[in-house]
C-alpha cells in the first residue's frame, strides 16, 4: 500500500507555473508521479507541461478529483495556498516551502482544526524534501533514483541527510515503502507521531527510521507512540550531537531552547523507549539493517 | 533576530506599554546629559547587549551624581561584557540607556514566547520577578501562571486578568495590569516576535506598572514584512564570522573548533558535525549552502569559512540530488583554484554521477582529497586538520 500517496494518487502542482514549480512537476512527471494538473491564480484555463492549470485549489479538485497537493508558493503566500488545500478538500498536502513565518503557520494549524478529523487535511512540511513512494509516485524535489522501493518507511526532518539515509539502505539491499519529509520549521504539519501511526497500520512496512535533530518536542512524542503503540521496530538518528546550546542549525526549528530538546536528550528518550539508535549518521542504514535481520530470524 | 532592551522597550511602548523615562548615550558625555534631561535624583546606566544576566556582571549601575554616571558610562563603554549567557568571549558594549530611577514596591516575570508542543503563543507570569525562568521553575515551579491564546480570537482581556489575580495584584491595579499584558501580546502578534520577555515588571511605590527590563526576539523568517525590525538589527554583537556569512545568504554558525565544513542541507551540516567529533576532530563551523551547489555558492562558502583562522583543513559534504556530482566538483576545482586555498580540503560527493564527480577530484592536481562516504570523510577531515596542525608546529 505504502502510505498517503501511490500511483493512483491524483496529484496537484500548486504553484505550477513558477520556475521552481515547473522544474519539480517535470521531474515529478517524468517519474511516473500521476499528476493531474496545477494550481496558479490567473492562469487558470491554461495548460503546462501538458496538464490543465487552475485559478484555484477547489476548481482543480473538482475537475479533475485531485487528492493530494504539494506546494512550491513562495513564503509571503504559502500559508494561504496550504487552507486553501485544505478547504478545497485535499487529503494530503506537502508543502517545500522554506521560510513561512512561524504566526503564519500557528493559523494553517489552527484553520486545519476547523473540519471534522475525518475530513481533515494531512499537512506535510513546511520546509522539507516531500515524499516519495519510490516506484510509485514523487511527490517532492529529492532525486528518485537513489531511492529504492522496498519494506522501511522514513520520517525525517531533514532533506539531504534523508537522502544519505536512502543511499545507505540501497546499499545494504535494503528499500524503502515511502518517506516521508516532515521538515525543519518550529511549527510543522503531521509530526513523527502521526506518520509512525501510518506506517503501523500499513502492511507494506516492516520497519521505520526516525532522523529526527534538534529542538522541539516531537521526537519525545514519537518515542512515546513507539513505546505504547506499535508492533514494528522503530530505529532513530538525531542530528545535532556536536551543537552549541541557543543556537539555531540552519533549520528555522533547530534550536536548543529548554530541557529535552538537546540531541542527547532525545536520544535517551528514545532509547528509554525501545528505539534502536544509530550512533552516528553513517550507521543509520546498518543499524536498520541489523534490526531487519532479527525480524527475519 | 534579537534587539537591545532600550529598542525593546521603544516598540513595547508604541503598544501601551509603560517604560520609564531613559535615553541613549554613546559617551560618558552624552550619558550625564541624558540624566540631567531625565531628572530626578536617582538613575540607572545600563549596558546594552544582546544578552542578559547584565545586573550580575556589573552592567546595570545606580548612580546618583553626574560623576557616577560619568564614571559608570566610562567604565562600560567598550568594554566586552561577559555574563552567564554571552560566552566567554563576552559582548561588546557601544551603547548605553540612562534611565530614571524606579522605586520597585512588587517585581514580576512576564514573558510571551512561541510554544511549539501547543502551536500557539503562551503567556508566562510569575510573582517571583527578577529572577530568571529556569531559576524560578527550578525554585518555585507552582508560582508560573500560563495562559494558551487561541489564534483564532487573540488573547482576550479576562485571560490577562486571570493572570493579574493569580499573582495577587491589587484590584485597583489590574486594569492598567490587563491592559500592560495585552500590549505586550499585540506587539508580539503584529510585530512577528518570537519572544517578549518584561522581567521584571514592576509595581512600583507610586502605583503604576512599568516595564523595568524588556527583550524581544523576532522571527528572521518574517522580517520580509517587518522592515522596520530589520533596521533594529546591530551588526556589532553578532559573531563577524556569521554577519559576514549571512549577508551572503550563507546559513553559518561559528564554532570552537578547526575543520571548517561546507555542507548542502541543514540536517546534512548538523550530521557532518557529529561524524567530524565521532571522528575525533572539532568543526569549526556549520555552514548550509542550500539545495543548489552552484559554482558561486561554493566559492562564496569557501570565502567564508577561510575567513575563521582556525581553520586547518575544510571538509565540503554535498549531496547531489538535482544537481549532479560533476557539476559540483568542477565548482569546488573551480574555487580551490581561483581562491588559491593553501589548507586541505576533503570532498566527499554523493547522489548523481558521483563517480565523475569523484575523478574530477581526484585528478585535478590540487590539495584535494576525495572521500567516499560521510565517516571516510570526517575521517580524513581529522587527519588533515592534524597534518596541518603538525606542519604548523
Amino acid at each position: 500500500m505504502a502510505i498517503f500517496v501511490n500511483e493512483n494518487t491524483k496529484i496537484l502542482i500548486q504553484g505550477f507555473t513558477g520556475r521552481i514549480g515547473t522544474f519539480h512537476a517535470q521531474e515529478m512527471i517524468d517519474y511516473g508521479t500521476n499528476v493531474v494538473g496545477g494550481v496558479t491564480p490567473g492562469k487558470g484555463g491554461t495548460e503546462h507541461l501538458g496538464r490543465p492549470v487552475f485559478n484555484t485549489v477547489k476548481g482543480a479538485v473538482a475537475e479533475t478529483g485531485a487528492e493530494a497537493s504539494i506546494v512550491f508558493v513562495p513564503p509571503p503566500f504559502a500559508a494561504d495556498a496550504i487552507m486553501e488545500a485544505a478547504d478545497a478538500g485535499i487529503k494530503y498536502c506537502t508543502c517545500i516551502t522554506d521560510g513561512i513565518p512561524a504566526q503564519d503557520m500557528i493559523r494553517v494549524k489552527r484553520y486545519m482544526r476547523r473540519y471534522k478529523k475525518a475530513n481533515r487535511m494531512q499537512l506535510a512540511g513546511p520546509n522539507c524534501a516531500g515524499t516519495i513512494s519510490p516506484g510509485r509516485a514523487m511527490l517532492g524535489i529529492m532525486p528518485g533514483h537513489i531511492y529504492e522501493r522496498g519494506r522501511i518507511g522514513i520520517i525525517g526532518r531533514s532533506g539531504t541527510l534523508g537522502y544519505e539515509a536512502a543511499e545507505q539502505l540501497k546499499a545494504l539491499g535494503l528499500g524503502i515503502s515511502t518517506s516521508v519529509g516532515i521538515g525543519g520549521d518550529p511549527i510543522n504539519g503531521t509530526s513523527f507521531r502521526d506518520i509512525l501511526e501510518e506506517f503501523e497500520k500499513d502492511d507494506e512496512t516492516d520497519a521505520v527510521l526516525m532522523i529526527g535533530e534538534i529542538g522541539g518536542p516531537q521526537e519525545a512524542e514519537g518515542a512515546e507512540y513507539a513505546r505504547d503503540h506499535m508492533s514494528k521496530p522503530v530505529i532513530a538518528y538525531i542530528a545535532g550531537l556536536s551543537a552549541p546550546k541557543g543556537r539555531r542549525m540552519g533549520h528555522a526549528g533547530a534550536i536548543v531552547t529548554s530541557f529535552g530538546e538537546s540531541a542527547a536528550e532525545k536520544v535517551e528518550i528514545l532509547k528509554a523507549a525501545g528505539v534502536a539508535i544509530s550512533p552516528t549518521p553513517s550507521d543509520m542504514g546498518s543499524t536498520v539493517a541489523a534490526v531487519v535481520a532479527k525480524l527475519a530470524a | 533576530m534579537d534587539i537591545h532592551e532600550y529598542q525593546a522597550k521603544e516598540l513595547l511602548s508604541k503598544f501601551g506599554v509603560p517604560i520609564p523615562r531613559g535615553g541613549l548615550a554613546y559617551s560618558p558625555e552624552q550619558a550625564t546629559y541624558r540624566a540631567n534631561e531625565i531628572g530626578g535624583s536617582v538613575w540607572v546606566v545600563k549596558a546594552q547587549i544582546h544578552a542578559g544576566a547584565r545586573g550580575k556582571a556589573g552592567g546595570v549601575k545606580i548612580c546618583r551624581s553626574d560623576e557616577e554616571i560619568w564614571e559608570a558610562a566610562d567604565t562600560l563603554l567598550g568594554k566586552k561584557l561577559v555574563t552567564t549567557q554571552t560566552g566567554p568571549q563576552g559582548k561588546l558594549v557601544s551603547r548605553l540607556y540612562i534611565e530614571e530611577g524606579t522605586n520597585i514596591d512588587k517585581e514580576i516575570y512576564l514573558s510571551l514566547v512561541m510554544d511549539r508542543a501547543k502551536e500557539r503563543i503562551v503567556v508566562c507570569a510569575s510573582a517571583a520577578g527578577g529572577m530568571d525562568i529556569e531559576e524560578i521553575t527550578e525554585s518555585d515551579p507552582d508560582s508560573v501562571l500560563n495562559v494558551v491564546v487561541d489564534p483564532a480570537v487573540g488573547m482576550q482581556g479576562f485571560q490577562a486578568r486571570e493572570i493579574a489575580f493569580g499573582l495577587g495584584i491589587e484590584p485597583e491595579l489590574v486594569n492598567k495590569f490587563e491592559r500592560t499584558i495585552l500590549g505586550c501580546y499585540r506587539a508580539f502578534r503584529d510585530l512577528d516576535a518570537t519572544m517578549v520577555e518584561v522581567n521584571p515588571l514592576v509595581i512600583t511605590q507610586e502605583g503604576a506598572v512599568v516595564a523595568l527590563d524588556a527583550k524581544m526576539s523576532f522571527d528572521d523568517n518574517a522580517l520580509f514584512r517587518r522592515p522596520q525590525i530589520s533596521e533594529l538589527r546591530d551588526k556589532s554583537q553578532e559573531d563577524p564570522r556569521e554577519t559576514y556569512a549571512s549577508d551572503r545568504g550563507l546559513s553559518y554558525v561559528g564554532l570552537e573548533g578547526d575543520i571548517g565544513c561546507i555542507v548542502n542541507g541543514a540536517g546534512l551540516a548538523m550530521a557532518t558535525l557529529d561524524m567530524i567529533k565521532v571522528a575525533g576532530g572539532e568543526p569549526a563551523n556549520f555552514l548550509d549552502i542550500g539545495g543548489g551547489a552552484s559554482p558561486e555558492r561554493v566559492q562564496k562558502s569557501f570565502r567564508a569559512v577561510l575567513r575563521d583562522s582556525n581553520v586547518k583543513a575544510v571538509l565540503v559534504n554535498v549531496f547531489a540530488g538535482i544537481n549532479r556530482c560533476d557539476w559540483v566538483a568542477k565548482g569546488v576545482v573551480l574555487a580551490v583554484q581561483e581562491l588559491d586555498i593553501k589548507v586541505p580540503v576533503v570532498v566527499r560527493l554523493a547522489g548523481t554521477n558521483v563517480e565523475e564527480g569523484r575523478k574530477i577530484i581526484a585528478e585535478s592536481g590540487l590539495t584535494l582529497r576525495a572521500a567516499e562516504s560521510l565517516r571516510d570523510a570526517a575521517e580524513k577531515a581529522v587527519a588533515a586538520a592534524k597534518d596541518s596542525n603538525a606542519e604548523a608546529a
